[in-house]
């Protein structure tokens, strides 16, 4: 099999899932009980406002026309409107996407920088007493709600010391990262434990491959054989690992999202569950899952160029 | 036959100086409150150039021993116990782990039983084979790429030039153990130890391996440790056999005299559960019986329970090889008889 | 060790013998869980406060001997209000953890079992569930039905399930080849005694120490909710809730925030130790979140 044919036949295989996603995403507004309009509008729409916004909504129509539109105005990454905002969804979620991106990539490089070295030392003192500890504060870490942890940095590192903000997104690209900072080491802390404990046992596994004896005998010194050869092997399954939990980690964004006030797509979420906004509900969660699905795609795709065997199977 | 001319060489080369000589080692394995005896007390002197052959049915410590010349075996559970490892007359045991990373590879170098496990899947062949010269030379990336043509074309892989960059997933296992082989004459060792190299290939891939590996020897120089649990292989290739059992060394001696008179009931049992061409219809008979649990060895002969000739001495024998014939040596206590009995 | 011998010993003796085949992790998870439990479980005794009461003179207490958890910007005890949390957050997190375990194992394990249309619809409903981010589906299906505990009980129990019936499907098709399983079907067995009956058991364990990680996020859960204001609403003495209403006060009174938050991370980890030495005595392999 060739790269190309890979690529398409994944795709291909994603179909249903989307068809599944577009489906619950367009349901959620039709599952609401009442009249979502009325609901939006707290009960106070007239008869003639109430048409007016079905029309606009298209809710007037059949439900089968009605996910007809939907999807093909989804593929041209319309959303529908926000009748509170009076908007166009895609564009409102448009502008929050690219801030809950950089949050998750900046969470990611967060937690794979604390990970990486304690599951090295864990794994190499396997065991031992060091390996022990980092287990305990690993376990203690996953009990660590992110809305906890990240009211104790704000109050340690952005009001105690006063070194990063605690709320906001700034203009410039350096302040924006400044302003994230505290943030993305909330939901670095949140991922790391579950990085820590797969790649610990990753490394540990790949450790008694033949190839690493091998690679002794050749006269490797422990540094280069980690690096070269066990933990480019061991960060496979972790690609995977971080991949498969990318729908635990937009969890945590969103709690933190709202915590530090950051204009991403959770605390949109969150603000248009209190205004029961639901264009933007639905448009959010088709959003969400989209995002899921691709991470999981770019993930496979990686481990391919990783390793050229899985071509092979 | 090209071993029993070499070894008429080797005859008339006794003044060849060792090149290494394992006294007195003995390894454990400590593992969940047991204690097993990989290799007990095992002395073997190998002379610069020769070919020595240790055979052994699996579980026999040959794996060890050749490990442990490297010092590739994990500590725990493994731990030399006693015994020196004396190479070029350094005593491989005493060297900090450093200077161990300089033989390894560069003056010692070993071949590994299943090739498709020793190559790391996600690095090209080529990359892989010429690492350990990077390391210890400190070759830069075009000279090692052009080294690893050069090895490859050496081991006789058609094309090396574009198959260099190919991955191990993309060979066949033979193709692999030619890498391997690659890999290990690399360095230009002195050494090489060859841990059952043909065993996961198949029989026709096998005899090719083999004769690459002797070639290879005669072109060099090299001195060859060849494991194997197959006397056939051995017979083929090696000027010295040490017959290994339970962790000890049972017999050594030049091959020919193993072969025409084996001065130890087990050589004798392994020769006799090995098909011969030549052998009109004579009858293939298996040792009898299981080799023993080394974590619970008996006092005296291990072989003592599954042994035809055993006498009641045997059970308490101090187990030690002495010298029976000229360059001959048997751990038997009754090596002296079983002359008669093997012609 | 003899099996039937076992058998006759007394019931105290085998628990006993059981106990002390515990790992460590497994002991000291369980002694903090069960103090943890007693203390909801007591805690109107334990403390001389009502977790509602006001006193208006002593807002904003940092913590002292009087108040070792200080009090919130009604006067509020929150030691009191914390160890009354414990009453709402530890029968939500098991709820939520072992209801829906029970028809996903259920139903994994006849889809592993099955195989056929059945799997493969079974199947494309987990994928598409596990496509969306697990807390934005809640929030999405609470939004739909509106607040209120009751329906964050409904969007769990629509949704959590089907970790469980992944984890019992993955084990039933790796145990359904098994000889036992084989033997049975030859003796005529039908599916249902068979999963039921002598598969379930065996599929259990990988469910059972997931389930322990899921009750610290199902915790987590109701208080993130709590937190964003779409769970338990005040004055109720949720822990979430509680850590929400500290952040007003983030500047001037740190502890309403950070003590209650306390009580979610040693119950976590209390649960997480279980986790940890359940997977030790059964001999299974802890799973990351799957």
């Amino acid at each position: 099999m060739n790269l190309i044919t890979y690529i398409v036949s994944r795709l291909l295989q994603m179909i249903p899932v989307v068809i599944g996603v577009s489906l619950v995403a367009f349901l959620a507004i039709h599952l609401v009980p009442g009249d979502p309009v009325q609901l939006m509008m707290h009960g106070r729409a007239t008869p003639e406002t109430l048409q007016a916004a079905h029309a606009k909504l298209g809710l007037d129509q059949s439900l089968l026309i009605q996910y007809w539109h939907f999807i093909t105005n989804a593929a041209t990454g319309s959303l529908g409107t926000s009748i509170i905002q009076n908007a166009d969804v895609g564009k409102i979620v448009g502008e929050r996407l690219l801030p809950t991106v950089l949050l998750l990539v900046t969470s990611a490089v967060f937690a794979i920088l604390i990970a990486l070295p304690l599951s090295i030392i864990a794994a190499r003192r396997s065991d031992q007493a060091a390996d022990h500890a980092i287990r305990l504060v690993g376990i203690i870490g996953f009990a660590m709600p992110p809305f906890w942890v990240g009211i104790i940095l704000m109050l340690f590192f952005g009001i105690y010391l006063d070194w990063f903000p605690i709320s906001g997104y700034g203009r410039s690209f350096g302040d924006r990262m400044y302003h994230l900072v505290l943030p993305s080491l909330t939901v670095a802390l949140f991922l790391a434990p579950i990085l820590i404990q797969s790649l610990r046992a990753a490394i540990l596994d790949v450790m008694t491959a033949e190839y690493i004896t091998v690679a002794r005998a050749k006269g490797l010194g422990p540094w280069r054989i980690l690096i070269k050869h066990a933990l480019r092997n061991a960060l496979m399954p972790v690609t995977t690992i971080l991949a498969v939990n990318i729908g635990w980690l937009l969890s945590g964004a969103v709690v933190v999202e709202y915590l530090f006030s950051f204009p991403g797509l959770g605390s949109l979420l969150v603000r248009a569950v209190g205004q029961r906004d639901y264009p933007v509900i639905q448009g959010l969660s088709l959003v969400f899952a989209i995002l899921v699905l691709v991470v999981n795609l770019l993930a496979d795709l990686s481990y391919m160029l990783i390793d050229r065997r899985v071509l092979k199977a | 036959m090209a071993a029993a001319e070499r070894q008429a060489v080797q005859a008339s080369e006794e003044t060849r100086p060792p090149i290494l000589e394992i006294e007195d080692l003995v390894v454990e394995f400590h593992q969940g409150g047991k204690i097993v005896r990989a290799a007990n007390h095992v002395s073997l002197t190998v002379r610069q150039g020769e070919t020595v052959g240790i055979v052994g049915e699996s579980g026999s410590g040959k794996s060890v021993l050749c490990r442990s010349i490297l010092r590739l075996l994990p500590s725990p559970p493994s731990f030399v116990k006693n015994g020196r490892i004396k190479f070029a007359g350094r005593d491989l045991l005493e060297l900090p782990e450093s200077e161990m990373q300089k033989i390894r590879g560069a003056d010692i170098a070993m071949v590994f039983q299943n090739p498709m496990n020793a190559l790391n899947p996600v690095w090209p062949i080529g990359d892989q084979i010429t690492e350990g010269e990077r390391v210890h030379r400190g070759l830069g990336a075009r000279a090692a790429h052009g080294l690893a043509v050069e090895l490859l074309k050496r081991v006789g892989i058609p094309s090396p030039d574009i198959r260099v960059d190919e991955y191990p997933h993309q060979w066949s296992g033979g193709m692999v153990q030619r890498a391997v082989i690659a890999m290990a004459i690399a360095g230009g060792p002195k050494l090489i130890l060859a841990d059952e190299p043909t065993t996961a290939l198949d029989v026709t891939i096998q005899d090719q391996i083999l004769a690459l590996l002797m070639d290879l020897q005669e072109a060099t120089g090299t001195t060859l440790i060849l494991v194997s649990h197959d006397m056939a292989v051995v017979a083929e290739t090696c000027d010295r056999v040490a017959v290994m059992y339970a962790g000890r060394i049972m017999e050594l001696a030049p091959t020919a005299e193993v072969f025409a008179r084996p001065r130890h009931p087990y050589s004798l049992g392994l020769l006799r559960s090995i098909p011969r061409i030549d052998g009109k219809g004579q009858r293939l008979e298996p040792i009898p019986g299981q080799p023993p649990s080394l974590s619970d060895l008996p006092p005296g002969c291990p072989f003592m329970p599954r042994c035809s000739f055993a006498l009641p001495a045997c059970g308490t024998a101090e187990i030690s090889l002495r010298e029976v014939a000229k360059d001959h040596f048997s751990a038997c206590i009754k090596a002296a008889d079983l002359v008669a009995v093997a012609t | 060790m003899d099996h039937s011998n076992t058998l006759k010993l007394p019931l105290h003796r085998r628990l006993a013998d059981e106990f002390r085949r515990w790992p460590v992790t497994l002991k000291v998870g369980a002694v903090i869980l069960l103090t943890i439990v007693l203390a909801g479980v007591f805690a109107p005794w334990l403390v001389p406060y009502y977790p509602y009461s006001q006193d208006l003179n002593n807002t904003l207490q940092p913590p002292s001997l009087a108040h070792p958890f200080g009090t919130d910007n009604f006067g509020r005890d929150l030691l009191t209000r914390v160890l009354w949390g414990i009453r709402i957050d530890l029968p939500f997190g098991f709820l939520t953890t072992y209801v829906p375990m029970i028809y996903g194992v259920v139903l994994g394990s006849l889809a592993g079992y099955a195989g056929g249309f059945f799997d493969s619809v079974l199947m494309r409903v987990l994928d598409v569930v596990v496509a969306f981010p697990f807390l934005v589906l809640i929030i999405v299906i609470v939004a739909i039905l509106g607040p209120g505990i009751f329906n964050i009980y409904l969007s769990i129990f629509l949704t959590a399930w089907t970790m469980y019936a992944r984890l019992a499907r993955a084990e039933m098709l790796v145990e359904r080849n098994k000889d036992y399983i084989l033997a049975a079907r030859n003796l005529g067995y039908g599916p249902g005694r068979i999963v039921f009956r002598h598969a379930l058991p065996n599929v259990m364990n990988s469910s059972i120490v997931f389930s322990m990680s899921d009750f610290v996020l199902n915790i987590m859960l109701v208080s993130g909710l709590s937190f964003l204001g779409l769970g338990v609403t005040p004055p109720t003495p949720e822990w979430g809730a509680m850590i929400a209403e500290g952040r007003d006060f983030i500047f001037e009174a740190w502890w309403i925030s950070t003590l209650p938050g306390l009580a979610l991370v040693i119950t976590g980890t209390a649960l997480c130790l279980i986790g940890d030495g359940l997977a030790q005595r059964l001999g299974e392999r802890r799973h990351a979140l799957i």
